[in-house]
Order: C-alpha cells, then structure tokens, then sequence
C-alpha cells in the first residue's frame, strides 16, 4: 500500500503540483490499480530474460554526416518565451 | 460517393466518372453537417484539402496518379504531427502547438496524393479506450450517439463509420486501432512493431506505439498500409525489410491455411452476441477451407497487469518533455520548479496524471524489480507463447473485443476502463500483426470485430484472411442510420 507521503513524493518527482484533492483521489486509485498489478508477483519469472523491445534490432548504425536541418526559427516557433535564439525560463541560480 | 471505399474512388477518377476535388467538397460538406453531433474532428483542413484536391484532379486529368491513394480523402489521429497545422494529442498542453515538420507516414500520405480532411479526436496522449478522455470534448459512436466510439484513436474510426472520410489513420499502443474499429464497423489494423515509422508521431509508450489505418473495407486498408510503410532511418526501430505488394495478395484465399483459436480469449462476463459472432465468423472461414486448432496462450491473463505497468513507465517519461519550456502551454511561476510543476498540473487531464504518477512510481527506487523488471520477464513469456502458437498455426483468431461499444461516462473506474483492452494488448506486448474486421452486430446494432493476429511482417496473410471472410460476408454494406 502507498500512503499520503509516498503519494506526494511521486507528484514531486514528476513535477505535478497536485491539489489535496487530486493526492488524496490519487492514492486510493493508484492503490486500487497497484493490487491488480501485484497479481504479477504470482507468475512464475524465473531465469526468465526481460523484453524491453519486440524487435530484434539493437544499435542501429549510420554514417555521422552533416545534412540540413530545421532551421532555429522554426524550432523557436512554439517557444512560450523566448529571448533572441534562446529560450526563456524562470531565474534558476539566485543570484 | 460518401460511403464509396477508396478503391472505388479511384476507379470514378480514372474514368471521369467523379473528382478529387467534387469529392473533398462533399466529404467537407457532410464534416459541417453532421461533426457537431460525432465531434470526431479536432481541426478541419479545408483550404488544405481543397487545394491537395484540385493538384490530385489535375494528375487524373493528365492520366498520371500517384497510385490508388491519389484524391483519397482521408482523417489522420491528432497525434501525427503536421507541418503547419496544430498538432495536440488531444491535450491542452499542446493546445496552441504546431510541428515544424510532418511526420514519415503523413510525408508518405502526401507523397502518395492522399488528401488529408483533417485531425481527428483521441483520449488525451492516447491514454484510453473511449475518446472520452480528450482534453477538448468527447467523440460519438455514429452507430449510437450515446455509445463511445471506443479509443483511443475513436475520431478516425467514428470519422470512417460515418463517412467523414474515406480513410483514417490511427495509432495502437494496446488496441487503439482495433478496439474503435471494432466498436464503430469498420476495419482497422495494428502493422508489426517497427513497420511504420513512427517519426513524428507524439509518443505514448514508445516500445509499443505503432501507426496503422482504418478503412471501410480491407482493400483500402492494403492500400492505406502500403502507402506509409517500410524503413525509415529517422525511426531506428524501423524494420528494414521489404514491402510486399499487399493488395496483390488479398485474393488468395485461405484454403489450406491453419488459424488457432486461443481458449484464453473466449472469458466470462463477454457479451454473449460477441462470442456468437466471433464463432459464426470462424465457421465462415472454415467453410472457405480454413483449419482450425485450439491453441494456448496461457499468460494471457497477466498480460494487462503487466502492460499497466510497462505503458505508465514508458509514458511518463516520454511525456517529461512536457515542461513549458519549449513548446506547448507555459503556467507562470517565479522559479523553474513551481513553472514546471503548475504547467503540468493546468495541462494534463486527470488519466493522464494518473499514468505518470502510476510509471513514477513503478520505476521509483526500490520498486524497479517488482514492477517494470518483472513486467518485462511477462512480456517475454507472452512473446515465446505467441511464438509457440505461431510454429503451428498460421493465424490466430478472437474477438477483438470482450463487449460492443459502451455508453459514454459507464465505466467511470480506471480499472473497468483498462479491462477493454485485454484481447488486444497482448498483440501489443509481443510486436505481432492485427487486424479487426467488422464480424456482425449485437441484438442491440452495434457493431462486433473479429481480430485476426500473424506472425511478425506477416500483414499480407492477416490481410488476405481478412479479405476472404469480408468477401464471403455482407457486414460491410451496413452503415449507421445518420442522416
């Protein structure tokens, strides 16, 4: 089970400012899903290999060559702020 | 010429008969008269549509299309990015977003003279089985205006069903094409993982994502999915293997071929019409000279735990980008943090918050072992039974389904929600091919989809299966009764 602190430690984590509502409808569901998880605990794994891909194809390989790009203006484009080339964000270092 | 399949069209344009540009207007015509009621479109692309329509009338005019697509009038799921035209994924964080680029698959649609109508409705970043859950409103079942069209992609499929384009495409993550399909008639189908690129497509879960088509009939579906796939080395878990000629192949029957049927896939509590159906449909295909074979598929029922936990994994990372920084929806806050977290707070929906919290949570210190590691070992014996099956049997079929469509807000739990999905996620979690064709109706009218799932690259054979049953039927003609 996942209390209240565990709750507000993952909204934290995936920076979701979640209202005491919202945390506490979260843990019953997430704790009403996770039950239904743990049936997994149940199946027997062992020496089992994950798959974390269905496809057989591990690193694909290209020649590192420079071809044309978007230009910057186009990637600026949908920017909520920005200044110059930049993107603008909210002061991180005090200064 | 609503209602018309693709290869009809183009049978009209070749002979004079019809033009691009009389059937665009018409398709966009019906999309005013009858969206306010399906609401199956996010963003109507009329001078787009009509100016790509009068370029493929004036191919026709001088005897060179580009192929059976050219002047096809088709819906693509708001997830596709297109160049110039805002692309949301349902979202309010992406409200105002519009790509710089287009994806592969609609490149490829252009390319091919496809006239694209419009982006259609979804459940918010495709998190959904009813087109409920978009962050702008919910899409119809035309078949039952009361009913969901099923989900994710349920604005192509309602768009299909109710003649507000010919042709669609969709993504299926753990049905999403093949669920709506199935609850709207018409045919959708999930290509193997890594046979359509999945460059510029707005990321779910990014080890199960895959673009596929809905079509009236499974002719247009060949078609639609010779069109957009093959490698891409933008994508690099694009298969390079070649592309069959799969409208070739639609015709060679299934004598002698051998289809298994999985005792997992036939459970408690499924709508008793839906099994009926399934069943009928079976016979039908045994009566074109199809064998049939039980087979097993034992993990079947750990199949959505383990999904449950792989999907929010995956999806909340990829959606981590969504920080008010570089596009999309910015909530101010005086630091970084506080932007960051009132942004995706004000922009996401609530299931979508819930997959994020879930996949966090499961990948969290201390919890990787027990969830996602041991998520993944499932997906790995699902992987080796399907292999096992498919060693001797060449197909396999099932509904696509556990019930037909369900009334808008009835399944108000999550874990209700989820349980849609069980015949199709599996073919998700092992990579394989399906497709849904429309198999029947309910005592009630709605519509039921029978799922047949191939090998790996195997499309033409699902297709040709598929093709057989369609042909040997007449599900196909019905349309809901809309005027």
């Amino acid at each position: 089970m996942i209390d209240r602190k565990d709750v507000e430690h993952v909204a934290r984590l995936t920076r979701l400012a979640l209202t005491e509502e919202e945390l506490e409808r979260m843990r019953e569901q997430l704790n009403s899903i996770l039950t239904h998880l743990d049936t997994l605990r149940g199946v027997d794994t062992e020496g089992v290999e994950p798959t974390a891909h269905a496809v057989d194809l591990v690193n694909v390989m290209r020649e590192d060559e420079v071809e044309p790009c978007l230009p910057q203006d186009s990637m600026l484009a949908n920017a909520p702020d920005r200044s110059g080339e930049l993107f603008r964000v909210p002061r991180i270092i005090e200064e | 010429m609503i209602h018309q399949p693709i290869h009809t069209l183009a049978d009209a344009y070749r002979r004079g008969d019809l033009t691009p540009t009389a059937v665009a207007e018409a398709y966009l015509a019906r999309i005013d008269a009858l969206d306010r009621r399906v609401r199956a479109y996010l963003t109507i692309v009329r001078e787009q549509a009509l100016a790509a329509a009068r370029e493929s009338e004036r191919r026709w005019r001088a005897g060179t299309p580009r192929g059976p697509l050219d002047g096809a009038p088709i819906a693509l799921k708001d997830v596709l990015c297109t160049r110039g035209v805002r692309t949301t994924a349902g979202s309010k964080i992406l409200d105002t977003f519009v790509p710089p680029y287009d994806a592969t698959v609609v490149e490829r649609l252009r390319a091919a003279g496809a006239v694209i109508l419009g982006k259609t409705n979804l459940d918010e970043f495709a998190m959904g089985s009813s087109t409920e859950h978009s962050g702008f409103h919910p899409t119809r079942n035309p078949w039952d205006l009361t009913r969901v069209p099923g989900g994710s992609s349920g604005g192509s499929a309602a768009a299909v069903a109710a003649g507000m384009a010919a042709g669609g495409f969709g993504t299926d993550t753990g049905g999403s094409i093949r669920q709506p399909a199935a609850f709207c008639g018409v045919v959708g189908m999930k290509p193997t993982y890594g046979r359509v690129s999945r460059y510029g497509v707005v990321a779910l879960a990014s080890s199960l994502d895959q673009v596929g088509p809905f079509a009236q009939d499974v002719t247009d579906a060949a078609h639609l999915l010779g069109a957009v796939a093959g490698h891409d080395r933008r994508d690099a878990t694009s298969i390079p293997a070649p592309v069959p000629d799969y409208a070739a192949e639609l015709a060679k029957g299934v004598a002698g071929l051998t289809l298994g049927l999985p005792d997992e896939y036939f459970i408690d509590g499924m709508d008793p019409d839906v099994e009926r159906a399934v069943r009928a449909a079976i016979e039908v295909l045994k009566g074109l000279g199809a064998r049939v074979e039980s087979v097993s598929l034992p993990t079947t029922r750990h199949a959505l735990a383990a999904y449950y936990v792989i999907l929010p994994a995956e999806a909340s990372s990829n959606l981590a980008r969504y920080d008010g920084v570089k596009f999309g929806l910015r909530v101010s806050a005086h630091d970084l943090v506080g932007m960051e977290s009132r942004t995706r707070a004000a922009g996401f929906g609530a299931e979508v918050k819930r997959r994020i919290m879930l996949g966090t949570y499961a990948l969290s210190a201390g919890y990787y072992d027990a969830y996602y590691g041991k998520a993944q070992s499932v997906r790995t014996l699902v992987r080796r039974e399907f292999a096992a099956a498919f060693a001797r049997v060449d197909l396999i079929v099932a509904p696509t389904t556990p019930n037909v469509a369900f009334k808008l807000g009835e399944k108000e739990d999550p874990l209700s929600m989820y349980l849609n999905d069980v015949f199709t996620i599996p073919g998700n979690l092992s990579g394989i091919t399906g497709v849904s064709v429309p198999c029947g109706f309910s005592v009630s009218g709605l519509p039921i989809g029978l799922q047949i799932l191939g090998r790996p690259l195997d499309e033409a054979r699902v297709l040709r299966a598929a093709y057989a049953y369609e042909q040997a039927t007449s599900w196909r003609g019905r349309r809901p009764d809309l005027p």
